[in-house]
């Protein structure tokens, strides 16, 4: 339990997926100057990363490993993981339209987060097992929706402030980024 | 190599057969509006609508969440194609732009202080900020900051400035401002819109039966934007050069300047002024939504009318006016003499209306040379607006006595070319309205020897306008008050030779409010006369009411006026309406004007298949609100009103030479600067007065408010 613990608190502060491995840093600045994006983005990523962290594990598990080609790994998670997502679309659109409409257009934009293929390694990497897999990607799902909304809410209010204009817009926002990771460093001392 | 390769194949061949069918068996029957809808839409992707990509701003659209010109970046011809597929009218696909269309409503408290915020939305969020209206504008440039398209700048009054060609109407601007000053809509909803009780609305402006923008119109005059101020001026009266000479102006009724024992503003030296400068300085012809393709019929080519025209075909629908006469014009040209109006400038008016594309027909008489059955072959809607022609009669012995004329007939014989010679005769003039007096003043000019009017009432109770009463006084009008006529004599070949009147007094009052006369007996008093003319009241006229109509389920009241709705003026036959004096009774031109405008509005709801009703607190005509603060402004003393110059009166009653002349410039801005302007200052509080008025420094931009206000000063 502890160490189930441990791992939930890692992913989601110490080692953030965003803040602290810099993984998914396209949709971090992409969809983070309203909340409202930022919210369905950081569900649509909860929801497709446990997915595809427990597939990927399967396929690695039973698919590569017996047949000794895990160097093909990165190639057929790619793979798995832009089925996975578009398989997603359709069952929901057709089974739970009311989340379909939340997760909405955010869905198809996750085939090409890097957040999910990095989750997706690191779980084979680290060695972890069926179940701590699952518990580590749903926390770094979470880790990345926790940085996404504070992002957004810290964007929302440069639109009510004077920015020089020399860095508006994306500019400001890296800069605000590399504070905000700064700040999660301080994490590091919990574990 | 050659398993890992086989392993690869594998997985595309699953992940593709798994999507084959999971696409068969989660297929979703779409909506095919919404795929064709997302191919008529640009697939920019923009967001610029307001939804997330173009295939859910065409959900939206199909769903009804989202105006099929939703789309931005596709402008009004996606709009039209989107409307195409959802089978609702283009007439919808006006462009929308920004704009300041301030009517004081739904925005921030009456309270501020200033905190050194640099937006106006965290000035808002403080509170307030020195706010001034027209506006109600911060001044901090948030919108500009925010508008993707760079169509705002900050112009030199510290206000923002949208530019008509590169606004794309997005709303980003709307979204950020926190006071709603900024907003984008379609010219539609600027034209028809109506006084709301939500509203910061000055007391002329709720007494204004059109609900002209009145200070905003002397604004700009005071700055010289002549041709702006009448832009404004004809968002809600076409008319203005009409009106500038003959309105009664029932709005400086309210004029704040009463409240501190002066006399009121003259609204009409200002918007004659404008007016005319605007005839003497051709203006572009104003703005014109996207051809609807639907006709309207308007029966009835006076004020009511014309303004009706004028606001449907601004509305992009194509108008054609009827009319009785070989003019247009109604009552404005043959009830008002040629020396209170001259036919130059009323052609001049309804020139510039015709102008729009506007179609007119003449001589022709409803009921006589088109029926209601023709109308509703060729049009979408009819609009009865024939006004009250009819003269009551003086219920008295001997009307049908060579001589006795009536009043509306008598005015309308010199338009008409019929002469009339009165030269040396005595005329009897029967009435207190203004019918009354352009009668009197009008045999003087035709060389009547005598005029005199009988009125039953005193001159306090005469309706005419209170310049009328006095001007035909200075020409030699002679009053006999309290006195009506009691009958008529004639010699024996039925001509006219003597009145016979009694003298009154006055008793109670009656249901008008007036106090009722009452005949004193044995007062009869016999008086010479050559002419009598009766212009004791009007009617609507009933020829044109025939039994199609009737069968149709049209019904009159009895007064001869249409019955319709209160509000919406539409009959109880859903294509027909009404408006001006045929529905109210004899009114004023500017109430005509005023219901021109909101029958304009109705027919455009009903052509376009919306609900004709009002939002909740919408005032359709003049409507004093209890809550005006009137009270006297510290440090605002009386201003003396300009005078009018006019023709000296031994110059004047030999023709119908007009009487009333325009205002120097430096006297117009003299007039227009005694303007309080109330519900410009709505957020110029107390506090901020008093600071001034004892001398502590003043916040910044409220300091040189007061210096460039002079009434404030």
């Amino acid at each position: 339990m502890n160490h189930t613990m441990e791992l939930v608190i890692g992913a989601i502060f110490i080692n953030n997926i965003l803040l602290a491995k810099f993984l998914g840093n396209c949709p971090f600045l992409g969809v983070s100057k309203k909340m409202e994006t930022a919210v369905g983005m950081a569900g649509a990523v909860v929801f497709v990363l446990t997915l595809a962290g427990m597939i990927t594990w399967l396929v690695e598990h039973y698919l590569l490993a017996p047949f000794g080609i895990e160097y093909i790994r990165t190639m057929a998670f790619i793979l798995i993981i832009a089925t996975l997502v578009q398989f997603v679309e359709l069952f929901l659109r057709k089974s739970i339209p009311a989340l379909y409409q939340a997760l909405g257009i955010f869905l198809p934009l996750i085939t090409t987060n890097c957040a999910v293929l990095g989750v997706a390694i690191i779980n084979i990497q680290e060695g972890y097992d069926l179940f701590d897999a699952i518990v580590f990607s749903a926390a770094s799902a979470a880790g990345f929706g926790l940085a996404l909304v504070l992002f957004a809410g810290i964007r929302e209010r440069f639109e009510t402030i004077r920015v020089p204009k020399q860095i508006e817009g994306t500019g400001i926002g890296l800069v605000t980024a590399g504070l905000l990771a700064l700040s999660f460093f301080a994490f590091k001392g919990m574990i | 190599m050659g398993i890992s390769a086989l392993v690869m194949l594998g997985i595309g061949l699953g992940a593709a057969a798994i999507l084959a069918v999971a696409a068969r068996v989660f297929y979703v029957k779409v909506d095919p509006r919404i795929t064709a809808t997302e191919d008529a839409l640009p697939g920019a992707n923009c967001g610029g609508c307001g939804y997330a990509g173009c295939a859910s701003c065409a959900e939206a659209i199909v769903a009804g969440k989202a105006p099929v010109d939703a789309c931005i970046a596709g402008g009004p011809e996606v709009a039209i194609q989107v409307a195409a597929i959802m089978g609702t009218e283009i007439g919808v696909a006006e462009p929308r732009t920004a704009n300041h269309f301030c009517t004081g409503g739904d925005r921030a408290e009456r309270k501020f202080h200033y905190e050194g915020a640099l937006d106006c939305r965290a000035l808002f969020d403080l509170h307030g900020g020195d706010l001034r209206c027209k506006v109600g504008c911060f001044g901090l440039a948030t919108c500009v900051r925010a508008c993707p398209f760079d169509a705002i700048v900050m112009g030199p009054e510290g206000y923002p400035e949208v530019s008509a060609e590169k606004c794309t109407g997005c709303g980003t601007c709307e979204r950020v401002c926190p006071t709603k000053v900024i907003q984008v809509f379609k010219l539609s909803d600027r034209l028809m819109h109506f006084n709301n009780d939500h509203e910061c609305l000055p007391p002329c402006r709720q007494l204004c039966p059109a609900q002209i923008d009145i200070p905003s119109y002397i604004d700009l005059a005071t700055k010289g934007q002549y041709a702006e101020a009448v832009d404004v001026i004809k968002e809600r009266n076409p008319l203005p050069l009409i009106c500038g000479r003959v309105c009664p102006a029932p709005c400086e009724a309210g004029c704040r300047r009463v409240a501190i024992g002066d006399e009121p503003v003259h609204h009409n030296y200002i918007k004659r002024f404008v007016a005319d400068w605007e005839m003497h300085h051709p203006q572009a012809p104003p703005v014109i939504s996207p051809e609807t393709g639907k006709t309207v019929a308007v029966i009835g080519g006076g004020p009511c009318g014309l303004s009706a025209a004028y606001y449907l075909r601004r509305l992009g629908h194509r108008p054609v006016i009827f009319d009785a006469k070989p003019a247009l014009g109604g009552m404005a040209r043959y009830g008002i003499p040629e020396y209170r109006l001259p036919k130059k400038t009323l052609d001049f008016e309804i020139d510039e209306i015709l102008d729009l594309g506007v179609e007119v027909r003449c001589n022709q008489q409803m009921g006589r040379d088109f029926t209601i059955a023709d109308l509703e072959s060729e049009f979408d809607a009819t609009l009865l607006a024939m006004g009250a022609w009819d003269n009551s009669s003086l219920r008295c012995e001997g009307e049908d006595l060579d001589g006795v004329w009536k009043g509306t007939e008598f005015l309308q014989k010199r338009e008409l070319g019929i002469k009339v010679d009165l030269s040396g005769k005595r005329v009897v003039v029967v009435g207190g309205g203004n019918t009354a007096m352009d009668a009197c003043r009008s045999s003087l000019r035709m060389g009547a020897g005598e005029v005199t009017l009988l009125y039953r009432r005193t001159r306090k109770e005469m309706p005419a306008n209170q310049v009328e009463i006095d001007a035909a006084e200075h020409e030699g009008v002679k009053y006999h008050l309290l006195a009506a006529p009691k009958r008529l004599i004639g010699d024996e070949k039925g001509k006219l030779t003597q009145i016979e009147y009694i003298k009154m007094e006055l008793g109670e009052p009656d249901a008008s409010g007036r106090r009722r006369p009452v005949a004193i007996e044995g007062s009869n008093t016999l008086m010479d006369v050559d002419v009598v003319i009766a212009a004791i009241g009007q009617r609507p006229l009933k020829d044109w009411y025939t039994k199609d109509l009737e069968e149709r389920g049209l019904k009159l009241t009895r007064w001869n006026t249409i019955e319709a709705d209160e509000k919406t003026l539409q009959s109880d036959v859903p294509h027909i309406f009404t408006a001006g004096d045929l529905w109210s009774g004899p009114a004023l031109l500017i109430d005509a004007i005023g219901t021109g405008r909101r029958v304009a509005r109705s027919i455009q709801r009903f052509l376009l298949g919306l609900d004709l009703g009002f939002p909740e607190g919408t005032f359709v005509g003049p409507q004093k609100l209890a809550v005006s603060n009137l009270v006297p402004v510290l440090g605002v003393g009386p201003r003396v009103r300009v005078s009018q110059p006019e023709l000296q009166v031994a110059d004047r009653i030999k023709n119908f030479e007009e009487v009333d002349l325009v205002v120097s410039p430096e006297s117009m801005r003299d007039e227009a600067l005694r303007c309080m302007r109330c519900g410009t200052l709505c957020y110029f509080n107390d506090e901020q007065r008093d600071a001034h008025l004892s001398g502590r420094p003043l916040r910044k931009k409220v300091g040189e408010l007061l210096q460039n206000s002079p009434t404030l000063r």
